[in-house]
C-alpha cells in the first residue's frame, strides 16, 4: 500500500522559506483556497498556511546550532485527526495515505486541530473550515502536467532540495532509501501517529589531520629558504689564515 | 482537480531579488496564478526562493505607485502631499529643467539608483547629459568586494566569480549573511554537503547558511583582516602555499626596489624589453634567478625565481613580493590575532593547516589540455579545492579593502584562483588589474550642452587617473575618484545628500533618485538627513532644490520628492542582464538575460528604462538622436535591439542572436527579431565556452585571445595575481611627494600614505579609532533574512507575515550583565544617536556583537503599510545609530570625512559601536510600548491601490 510523504533533510535545510511561499502562491487559487490573508497590511498580519519553517537555537554559545525546521501535516499513518471530527470530514485515503480534508464536510469545530499533537492544521478564519496540506493532491496526479512539475510545490521550490517526495512503504523509493541511510526520524513517535514525513537529522564532516601529514617531503620552504651561494671572489677565511 | 482553466504560462526572469533567475508566470484570466523556477534556466535550475514566490504579492500591493504625482504647490517637502500630473507635464518639466542645466552646468543635475543591473543605461544617459554626478548603489553595498579582489585577481564575487563547490572539498564562507548570491549558492551549498564536503562559517552570527555549517567560528566584526592574515602567516610558515602556481601565475616572484632613498623605492624594478603592441601591463619586471642567481626577465624559458631573500642590483637592494608578504606577516601570529577576533590560537592554527593540506594532497587533475600566455602547453587542468566566499561582512567596514585584499591573497597562495574547485571566473572577467575604463581627470570634462568626457565611473591606476581639480580638490559631488577615497570605483552614493545639503564640493539643483531608499534604510544617519532633504537656506529656497524620485512603490524617499515617476514592477517591462553590465554568466561561458512583459502596466505605470529613453530624445543626448536630431529609438526595445557602443561595433546590450538573422553571438549587427528569439529560448542565452577555456584564465592563451576577439577585453595579455599592488604602492608615492603624477592636497597626504599600502595590513576600524570603547563596547551589525533578501519587498503580504518586525539580538551572557531579560525593551545607544527596541537572547551571536535584521522596520504608514503596522511600531531601524560622516583625524580640524573605506569610499556600516540598557518603560493603561524614533505617519497617495484588511487572493477572481 502507498504511503506518500516529504522527508526534509535539515542538514542542507538554510531556512529560506522558499516552501512556505510557494505552497502558499500555488494553493491559494487552487481546490483548497483562497488561503486567506487577515490585516495583509497592518497590525499582526496573519494568514493561513499550509507549511511554515520555524527556527531554534539549540545548545550554549559557542557550541550553538541554529536548525531551521519546516512543518507541514505529516500524513500520519494513524492520524489522531481523523476519528475524531464528527462530520467525516478529515479523511485519510487508502490509495496513497494522504490525509486529506473535505470542505463541504467540515463545520469548522476545531477537534482535529485539537487532536493533532504537531500544530499543523490551519484554520481558515474567513472559510470557517480547517485547513492543511494535502501534498499538492491537484499536481501530482494531474497528467497534463510533466513528470518534473508533478510533485508538491514546496518540493519543486526548494533551492537546497531539502524535501524529498515520494512513497515511505517502497523499499527502493528515493524517500525510503534516504531515510534508511541518513538516520531519518519521526516527529514524538511515542504518539503512535507514526507521521509518514520524517526527518534527516544533521550530520558532520571533519577534516583529521595528523602531525605528520602536514610537513611534506616536497615543501616548498626547501627550495624558498636555500640562500644563494655567495661569490667566488667574496672575501673568506680560507684566503687569510695560513697554518 | 487539474488546473485546466490556467490560460497562459509567459517565461521571463524574476527580480524580487538582483539574482535574477530564470521565471515561468502562470496567467489565469489575465491575474497571475503562480509564479515558478524555470528548469531550463541556467541561473535556478527550476528552484525558486521564498521571495520569487511572492511575486503575486508584488504585482498587487497597495505600495504600487500608479500616476506621476507632483508635490502640491502649497505642501512642505516630505508632508507626503502629491497632486496626479500627466505625463505630458512630468516630461515637459523634466525637460525644461534638465535642459537649462544641461545648457548651463551639467553637473549640477545628480543621477543616483539604488539598482545597479541596468548601470548600462543609466550610466549612459548621465554621461550623454555630461554629469559627472552618476552613481549605483555599490558604494553603500559590497564595493570593497569588488575592487579588493579585482585589484588583486583581476575578478570577484558573485556576477563575476565564485566558489567551485562543484568540486570543492573545503568550503571557507566569512563574513557573508543569507544572500548575495542566494538561489545558486543554496543549490551549489546543499550539493556540496551531500558529496562530502566540508563547510566552515566565519560570522559573528550563526543563522542562514552558517547554520549548515559543519563548523561555525564566531568572529568579533570588523576583525576578518586579522583572521585572514594569521592565516597567511601559518599557510607560509608550514610551507603549505603552492609554489608554482605562485611562481608562475602571480607576481611574487617580482623584485621590489627596497632602496628607500630611492625614488623608485617600492616600484617592480623594470627593464628593457622589446614593446608589444597596445599592451596594458608589459611583462618587463624582473626576478632573482635560483639558479644562474642572477636577475632575468620573468617567465624566461628555464629560469625559477627566488620567492624569498634579500639581493642587489646595480646597487638597488631589492627583494621578491613575496619576501616582502612574508616580512608583513611575520607579526601576524595566531596568538596575536586571538586578541583580535576572539577565535582561539588554536582553531586560526587547525583552520589554516586544513585549508593549506586539503589544497596540496587533495589536488584534482582534469584531463583538459591549454596553453598559457607565455605559449607553454599545459596537458591538464590543476585544481586545489578550498573555495572561498565572503560578502558584505568583510566589506562594510572601513578595513575592508585590505581586509578583502588578505581574502584575495590567501585564495591565491592556495592555488585556488580560476581552478576546479578553487575561485572561478566568469565573463567578462578575469580583466586588466585595474580594468580599462577610466573616469576623466579634469574638471574640464565637464561641458554644458556636451557629454561627459569620459566614464563617470572607472577604474584608477594611478593618482593621474583621479577626477579632482587643479588644487586636487573633487569634481564629483560624492567626492568619490578624489584623495578622499581614490579608488571609490562605485561611487558615494551615502553622502550625496549630505554633501548637496551643505554645498561641499558644491550645490545642484536636481536630484534624481531610482529605487533607493535614501531617507531610510539605504541612508546612514537617517534621521539627520531625513532633515537635509527638506531643509531651506536663508532665502526659502530647498537646499536642494529639485529631488525627482522614480520607483514602483510608496516608500520613506517619495515622501521628499518634488515629482514622483512610477516604475513598473519586474513583470510589467522589457529589461535587460547585459555583458555591458551585470550578467548573471556561469562558470562556463557568458550568459545574459531579458525580461519580457507578462502582464500590462498598472495605471499609468512607465518603466524607468522608458523614461530614460524619452528624456534623452527629448534633451537630444547626442546617442540618442540622429545627426539631424531626431529621436532615434522609438522606445526602450528598440535601443536594446539597435544600439552599439560606437557605430558598427557590433557590440550591445544583448549577446545573444546577433547578426541580420540572429546567426551570431557576443558580436554581429543589429538583429530586428532579437527579442522575440531570447523570448523562444527561455529569455535567456548561455554562450558554453570551449573547456581548454574555462580555466585559468588569466593566463589562459586561448580564452585571452577569445576575450580580445570577441571585444570583452582590450588586451590579451596575462594577468598576473597582485600579491604586491604596485597600484596602491603608487598613490603612496605620490602621498610621500614622489614621482612625477600628481600629488594629494597636504591634508590628505598622511592618509593616503598609511591606507595605500601595497600589502594588506590591519587596522582597527576608523569609528573605533574615534570611539570610546569603554562606553560602547558593543559591536553592532545587520543582515538581511533570505526571505526579505533585497528589501523591496518588505512590505509584500506574505512575506511580511515572516518578518513583521525585527528585534535586537543579544548574547545572553551579555544581556545578562546588562541586566536585560528576554524580551525586555532597550535603548541601543552609538554616539551618534539611540533607538528604543526589543532585546532578544541569543546564543548563535558572539557576545561582543548585537545584530538584527536590516529594513523591517519602518516609518509609520510607509509603503502604504497601516500607520499601527508592526514594521513601524515594534520594528526599528539601525541606521539611525551609524553615522554618514567622521571627524577628520588631523588634530585641530574640523573636516569631516565619509564614514568609508579610505582607498574605496565603502559604507562602513558595520563599524559602529553602540551600548546597551533597560528602557525605563512605563506605559499608561491602555496605551502599548513602540520603538523610538517615530516619525509622522505617511498618507497614501492619490492613485494607490486600497490598502485591504482581509484578502482571499484566488487568480482570476480578484477583480
Amino acid at each position: 500500500m502507498t504511503q506518500l510523504a516529504l522527508v526534509i533533510d535539515l542538514n542542507v535545510c538554510v531556512g529560506c522559506h522558499a516552501c512556505v511561499t510557494n505552497c502558499k502562491e500555488w494553493n491559494t487559487s487552487g481546490p483548497a483556497g483562497p488561503l486567506v490573508d487577515l490585516n495583509p497590511y497592518g497590525k499582526n498580519p496573519t494568514g493561513t498556511f499550509f507549511n511554515r519553517v520555524q527556527t531554534y537555537e539549540v545548545g550554549e554559545f559557542p557550541n550553538t546550532e541554529t536548525v531551521h525546521f519546516p512543518k507541514s501535516c505529516l500524513h500520519c499513518e494513524e492520524p489522531p485527526c481523523v476519528p475524531v471530527c464528527p462530520t467525516g470530514a478529515s479523511y485519510k485515503r487508502k490509495e496513497d495515505g494522504i490525509v486529506l480534508v473535505d470542505y463541504d464536510k467540515c463545520i469548522g469545530c476545531k477537534y482535529c486541530s485539537w487532536a493533532c499533537p504537531y500544530g499543523a492544521r490551519e484554520f481558515d478564519e474567513h472559510q470557517r473550515v480547517m485547513k492543511k496540506c494535502t501534498l499538492c493532491v491537484d499536481r501530482i496526479y494531474d497528467t497534463t502536467l510533466t513528470d518534473e512539475e508533478r510533485r508538491p510545490a514546496c518540493v519543486r521550490a526548494c533551492p537546497t532540495s531539502a524535501r524529498l517526495f515520494g512513497d515511505i512503504h517502497d523499499p527502493e523509493s528515493e524517500v525510503s532509501r534516504a531515510i534508511r541511510e541518513n538516520g531519518g526520524y519521526q516527529l514524538m513517535p511515542e504518539w503512535g501517529t507514526q507521521p509518514a514525513n520524517h526527518y534527516l537529522p544533521r550530520r558532520k564532516t571533519q577534516i583529521r589531520l595528523r602531525e605528520d601529514e602536514l610537513e611534506r617531503a616536497d615543501n616548498p620552504l626547501k627550495i624558498d629558504r636555500q640562500l644563494p651561494k655567495p661569490a667566488q671572489a667574496e672575501p673568506a677565511l680560507d684566503d687569510v689564515t695560513s697554518w | 482537480m487539474t488546473q485546466h482553466s490556467v490560460q497562459e504560462v509567459k517565461k521571463t526572469t524574476c527580480y524580487m531579488c538582483a539574482c535574477r533567475c530564470g521565471i515561468r508566470v502562470h496567467l489565469k484570466d489575465g491575474e497571475v496564478r503562480y509564479i515558478d523556477g524555470n528548469p531550463n534556466h541556467p541561473l535556478n535550475k527550476g528552484v525558486i526562493c521564498a521571495k520569487g514566490s511572492s511575486g503575486i504579492m508584488k504585482q498587487y500591493s497597495p505600495a504600487r505607485l500608479t500616476r506621476p504625482l507632483r508635490r502640491k504647490s502649497t505642501a512642505e517637502r516630505g508632508a507626503g502631499e502629491f497632486e496626479p500630473i500627466s505625463w505630458d507635464e512630468a516630461f515637459a518639466i523634466l525637460e525644461e529643467r534638465l535642459g537649462k542645466i544641461r545648457a548651463t552646468d551639467p553637473k549640477k543635475f545628480a543621477l543616483f539608483t539604488g539598482r545597479d543591473q541596468m548601470q548600462a543605461l543609466t550610466g549612459l544617459f548621465a554621461r550623454q547629459f555630461g554629469t559627472p554626478n552618476y552613481a549605483a548603489h555599490g558604494g553603500f553595498c559590497s564595493v570593497n568586494m569588488a575592487a579588493g579582489l579585482i585589484y588583486t585577481i583581476g575578478g570577484s564575487f558573485w556576477e563575476f566569480g565564485g566558489p567551485d563547490l562543484d568540486r570543492a572539498k573545503l568550503f571557507v564562507m566569512i563574513g557573508t549573511a543569507e544572500d548575495h548570491h542566494s538561489n545558486p549558492l543554496k543549490i551549489a551549498i546543499s550539493q556540496f554537503k551531500r558529496n562530502g564536503g566540508r563547510f566552515v562559517s566565519i560570522n559573528p552570527v550563526r543563522t542562514g547558511y552558517s547554520a549548515i555549517a559543519d563548523e561555525w567560528v564566531p568572529i568579533r566584526p570588523g576583525t576578518d583582516g586579522a583572521f585572514l592574515l594569521a592565516v597567511i602567516h601559518e599557510i607560509i610558515e608550514k610551507g603549505l602555499y603552492d609554489r608554482d602556481f605562485l611562481v608562475r601565475y602571480t607576481n611574487a616572484g617580482q623584485l621590489v626596489n627596497c632602496d628607500e632613498e630611492d625614488d623608485e623605492f617600492g616600484m617592480f624594478l623594470r627593464t628593457e624589453v622589446p614593446e608589444e603592441e597596445a599592451c596594458y601591463d608589459p611583462q618587463d619586471k624582473l626576478w632573482w634567478d635560483r639558479k644562474t642567481n642572477r636577475p632575468v626577465v620573468t617567465h624566461s624559458e628555464g629560469a625559477d625565481p627566488c620567492l624569498l631573500g634579500e639581493f642587489e642590483i646595480n646597487g638597488t637592494k631589492v627583494k621578491p613580493a613575496f619576501q616582502l608578504l612574508v616580512e608583513r606577516v611575520k607579526d601576524y601570529t595566531p596568538e596575536w590575532a586571538e586578541g583580535v577576533t576572539g577565535i582561539p590560537a588554536a582553531t586560526i592554527r587547525r583552520l589554516a593547516y586544513e585549508m593549506g593540506v586539503t589544497a596540496r594532497d587533495q589536488k584534482i587533475e582534469l584531463p583538459i589540455a591549454w596553453t598559457d600566455a607565455w605559449g607553454k602547453e599545459h596537458e591538464t587542468v590543476t585544481g586545489n579545492p578550498v573555495a572561498f566566499h565572503a560578502m558584505r561582512g568583510l566589506a562594510a567596514h572601513s578595513n575592508g579593502f585590505q581586509t578583502i585584499r588578505a581574502l584575495g591573497i590567501l585564495m591565491s597562495i592556495l592555488g585556488t584562483i580560476d581552478r576546479p574547485g578553487g575561485f572561478r571566473h566568469k565573463v567578462p572577467f578575469p580583466r586588466p588589474i585595474p580594468p580599462c575604463a577610466r573616469t576623466p581627470n579634469h574638471p574640464n570634462a565637464v561641458q554644458p550642452n556636451k557629454p561627459l568626457d569620459g566614464m563617470a565611473l572607472g577604474w584608477p591606476a594611478d593618482p593621474d587617473d583621479l577626477f579632482v581639480d587643479e588644487a586636487g580638490n573633487p569634481v564629483r559631488i560624492d567626492k568619490g575618484f578624489s584623495w578622499e577615497y581614490p579608488l571609490s570605483v562605485h561611487g558615494l552614493m551615502h553622502n550625496v545628500i549630505t554633501n548637496a545639503w551643505r554645498g561641499d564640493p558644491y550645490r545642484i539643483d536636481t536630484l534624481m533618485i531610482f529605487m533607493a531608499n535614501m531617507a531610510w534604510n539605504s541612508t546612514m544617519n537617517a534621521v539627520e538627513v531625513r532633515k537635509m532633504l527638506n531643509d531651506k537656506d536663508e532665502n526659502g529656497e530647498y537646499k536642494i532644490p529639485f529631488i525627482v524620485v522614480a520607483d514602483a512603490f510608496q516608500s520613506e524617499m517619495t515622501a521628499f520628492a518634488d515629482l514622483i515617476l512610477p516604475d513598473t514592477t519586474y513583470l510589467e517591462r522589457h529589461d535587460v542582464m547585459s555583458l555591458l553590465d551585470r550578467p548573471i554568466s556561469e562558470f562556463d561561458g557568458p550568459v545574459d538575460a531579458v525580461r519580457i512583459p507578462v502582464l500590462p502596466p498598472l495605471g499609468e505605470c512607465k518603466p524607468f528604462q522608458e523614461v530614460l529613453i524619452e528624456l534623452a530624445s527629448r534633451l537630444k543626448l547626442p546617442a540618442f538622436v540622429t545627426k539631424e536630431g531626431k529621436r532615434k529609438y522609438r522606445d526602450y526595445p528598440d535601443f536594446i535591439v539597435n544600439y552599439e557602443t560606437e557605430p558598427g561595433s557590433g557590440i550591445g546590450f544583448l549577446a545573444g542572436w546577433r547578426g541580420k538573422g540572429g546567426e551570431k553571438h557576443l558580436r554581429g549587427e543589429p538583429n530586428p527579431n532579437q527579442w522575440e528569439m531570447y523570448a523562444k529560448n527561455d529569455c535567456v542565452f548561455h554562450y558554453e565556452l570551449p573547456k581548454s577555456y574555462q580555466y585559468m584564465r588569466n593566463w589562459n592563451q586561448g580564452y585571452l585571445e577569445w576575450s580580445q576577439r570577441n571585444r570583452i577585453t582590450r588586451y590579451a595579455e596575462p594577468i598576473l595575481i597582485h600579491i604586491y599592488s604596485e597600484v596602491l604602492m603608487r598613490f603612496r608615492q605620490a602621498a610621500r611627494g614622489k614621482g612625477f603624477s600628481r600629488k594629494p592636497p597636504a591634508h590628505l597626504a598622511k592618509r593616503v600614505e598609511t591606507f595605500f599600502d601595497p600589502l594588506p595590513f590591519y587596522y582597527d576600524p576608523l569609528e573605533a579609532q574615534v570611539t570610546d570603547r569603554h562606553k560602547y563596547p558593543l559591536a553592532a551589525v545587520t543582515q538581511r533574512p533570505m526571505a526579505m533578501y533585497h528589501s523591496w519587498d518588505s512590505q509584500n503580504a506574505w512575506l511580511r507575515q515572516i518578518h513583521a518586525h525585527n528585534v535586537l539580538y543579544v548574547n545572553t551572557h551579555t544581556a545578562r550583565i546588562n541586566g536585560i531579560e528576554d524580551g525586555d525593551w532597550i535603548w541601543v545607544e552609538s554616539q551618534w544617536g539611540k533607538v528604543k527596541c526589543i532585546a532578544k537572547h541569543s546564543e548563535a551571536v558572539e557576545p561582543g556583537t548585537v545584530w538584527t535584521w536590516n529594513a523591517i522596520g519602518k516609518a509609520a504608514g510607509a509603503w502604504n503599510l497601516a500607520p499601527d503596522a508592526n514594521e513601524s511600531q515594534l520594528g526599528f531601524l539601525l541606521n539611525h545609530l551609524i553615522s554618514e560622516e567622521l571627524p577628520s583625524c588631523e588634530r585641530g580640524s574640523d573636516r569631516r570625512v565619509s564614514n568609508s573605506d579610505p582607498i574605496t569610499g565603502q559604507a562602513a556600516w558595520y563599524d559602529v559601536r553602540v551600548r546597551i540598557y533597560k528602557a525605563d518603560e512605563k506605559v499608561g493603561a491602555g496605551e502599548t510600548a513602540r520603538t523610538e524614533p517615530q516619525f509622522a505617519p505617511l498618507k497614501p497617495y492619490p492613485g494607490q491601490p486600497e490598502r485591504k484588511s482581509i484578502w482571499n487572493y484566488f487568480a482570476g477572481k480578484n477583480q
